[in-house]
């Protein structure tokens, strides 16, 4: 096994069961419906997509809040049971998450300190050493000086603030993977920047793998050197940042680049070339290439009928679209 | 009796197309209070905005851009400590109107607005139809079945099929519910609808066909808008002048196509270099620091904290200044 990858999935399926009453089958959500990457130490990935298309199910996947479905899913090498506990308690060591609203993902009844302490207690890390380790994550995130944030409650810090107390937690088990759920989302504009800076330099200083999940792709280019389009549950197009951003083959990526403003004055009088409709159900998908009824592109006969497999096009940039074949 | 609801109609259907800008908005402040002390949410705001132009005001999430669209429309909660200045629509000063007569004749008929999350502001008991067409209902403005003509007629321009009309919200997905609520700003036929954050729940497809759907409305049927986004990016899709507002006040009011090249206010700088680009090849910075509270805001000039343009006159507070056709409020450009 190679060690040098934090994360491998083959395949990784997870559906929810819907069901009529209470008991009776009624068919399936295909959130995550064959996903397969690898992540090397230290490198970061993007996962761009809709809302609805399955990304936030993927991470949680990754985390071990859902259940796979089917295919398998390598940490380190290991292959994990998700009933045993043990596995667990290792898997969340081993992984960050920095949730989408930080103001959420904090109770509002402990203070900085006691956030951070939690935990340290949980997963057992010795007592002389926990004082230590939350200064150090304080300083690392750069809510300095330590000692004026410890006994604040998170509504005193500001939304920047609070997202690095996040991402502080995150990091305060030396993880070797963090998962982000678009960090930066709830933030403004301004301290966006810096929030995903922030994250970029502990990801070279730790040398850690980021998964950063989000549907802005203007944020991609600055933060990560692989980033993967999910449409309706599936990764279209796996290839590096320059590839989605100068070269992108899917026509779904090519409508999602176009779909993005920049802030030109030009824009008020130009009209955007975006196909209508909406992404599919992910309970009846349709058949063939999902994103067949909106693409412009498509063949008839084949994109309606087969599913696209991966194709390779360049080296390095995997797209599952007929149009390669 | 059927002749007078007729005549309210008409009296809502703004008569008085006058030269002039649609929307003159002088000094207007609007204060809160807090159990803290009084919220400073908007202070002295000034502008004007022209038929058939649309005004973007960025900003700051907290520096008072709701606030404002709301003060304009009155739509205020009840806590207001101070709320002044002259709002005048179509060369009539509304703020001096009652709260009724705010009702009848401004509110919903000449000024509409589409609200923040507006995904959640459809009654879910209600059909979609109904709820469009319910503005025309109110105070027996129209009949029932003229109503929903008009309806029909509204769904048409903002892309929704007529069909749509006999759903409840539930069954329509997040960009049908925005332009159902943007149906529903229609359909008064006002001079300026507000338009506050409409996209910023959605996906960015969703995003870009709704604003070809505002750019269409605009060209087509020439009305005002006002769209208030801390998104600089999609601002600038409808921005045929910005406003830009730091902690409470008005800081720039640019014209975009200069806006966007060359923002004169050093917070203006700042907000648009810290928006990432896609195509540009531009490393994006942030701005350093937070925002002032609005409890007990700054003497001098408000940005002073955080500015890299720095000096001694900033700690007085700057009038604005008029730059060509611009103003900007900025000791800088004191020469003019």
């Amino acid at each position: 096994m190679d060690n040098n990858k934090v994360l491998s999935l083959k395949g990784v399926r997870t559906y929810f069961e819907l069901k009529r009453w209470g008991f009776i089958h009624a068919g399936y959500v295909r959130a995550v419906d064959g996903v397969s990457f690898d992540l090397a130490r230290g490198e970061a990935v993007t996962i761009v997509g809709e809302s609805g298309s399955g990304k936030t199910t993927l991470l949680r996947t990754m985390l071990g809040l859902a259940k796979i479905t089917d295919g398998e899913m390598l940490f380190a090498g290991r292959k994990l049971d998700y009933n045993n506990s043990a596995d667990l308690t290792w898997l969340r060591w081993q992984v960050g998450f920095v949730q989408q609203d930080p103001y959420g993902a904090t109770p509002p009844f402990m203070n900085v300190h006691r956030i951070l302490l939690e935990p340290l207690i949980v997963n057992k890390v010795p007592k002389d050493e926990r004082e230590q380790r939350i200064r150090e994550a304080l300083q690392e995130v750069r809510l300095i000086p330590a000692d004026d944030f410890l006994s604040k409650f998170p509504h005193m810090l500001s939304g920047g603030q609070q997202q690095r107390l996040v991402v502080a937690r995150a990091l305060l088990l030396r993880p070797m993977l963090i998962v982000a759920d678009e960090p930066v989302s709830m933030l403004d504009a301004s301290v966006r920047v810096e929030v995903l800076e922030l994250m970029r330099k502990i990801q070279k200083d730790y040398n850690l793998g980021i998964i950063y999940v989000t549907h802005d792709l203007s944020s991609v280019r600055y933060f990560s050197q692989r980033a993967f389009v999910m449409y309706a549950a599936k990764l279209v197009e796996k290839t590096d940042v320059s590839g989605v951003v100068n070269n992108p083959l899917h026509p779904y990526t090519q409508m999602l680049l176009n779909a993005i403003p920049d802030p030109e004055p030009e824009n008020v009088g130009r009209f955007k070339d975006i196909p209508a409709g909406e992404p599919p159900s992910l309970i009846k998908p349709p058949a063939g290439c999902r994103f067949h009824p909106r693409c412009p592109r498509k063949i008839d006969g084949l994109c309606d009928t087969e599913e696209p497999p991966e194709f390779e096009p360049n080296p390095g940039h995997f797209v599952e679209c007929w149009l390669y074949k | 009796m059927r002749r007078q609801k007729q005549a309210v109609v008409e009296r809502g259907r703004s008569p008085e197309r006058t030269e002039g800008p649609v929307l003159k908005v002088e000094d207007l402040t609007l204060y809160f209070r807090a159990t803290v002390g009084v919220v400073q949410a908007v202070e002295k705001v000034s502008f004007e905005l022209a038929r058939g132009r649309s005004l973007t005001i960025v900003g700051e999430s907290g520096c008072g851009k709701t606030s404002l669209a709301k003060a304009i429309l009155r739509l205020l909660p009840r806590n207001v400590h101070t709320y002044e200045g002259r709002v005048f629509l179509n060369g009539v000063d509304v703020m001096k109107f009652g709260e009724e007569r705010f009702r009848r004749e401004v509110r919903w008929t000449k000024m509409s607005m589409v609200s923040q999350a507006a995904m959640n502001a459809l009654n879910p008991v209600l059909k979609v139809g109904h709820q469009v067409a319910e503005p025309l209902l109110l105070d027996h403005r129209m009949g029932r079945k003229d109503a929903y003509e008009e309806a029909r007629r509204v769904f048409g321009i903002v892309g929704i099929p007529i069909a749509f009309m006999e759903r409840y919200a539930f069954e329509l997905s997040g960009g049908m519910r925005q332009r159902a609520i943007i149906a529903m700003s229609l359909i008064t036929n006002p001079d300026v609808i507000v338009l506050d954050e409409p996209t910023s729940a959605l996906d960015v497809l969703t995003q870009a066909n709704i604003m070809n759907t505002l750019k269409k409305i605009k060209q087509e049927l020439g009305l005002s808008f006002m769209l208030i986004t801390h998104d600089i990016a999609t601002s600038s899709e409808l921005a045929d002048e910005v406003l830009c507002m730091y902690a409470g006040q008005l800081v720039e009011h640019s014209d975009g196509q200069r806006f966007y090249r060359e923002p004169l206010h050093p917070y203006s700088q700042k907000l648009m270099a810290s928006v990432p680009t896609l195509r540009i090849d531009r490393k994006p910075e942030f701005i350093p620091g937070q925002p002032p509270s609005l409890l007990n805001p700054p003497k001098g000039c408000r940005f002073a904290a955080r500015c890299h343009k720095r000096f001694e006159r900033c700690d007085e507070e700057p009038p604005l200044f008029e730059h060509g056709e611009d103003t900007v409020k900025c000791w800088l450009y004191e020469e003019g």
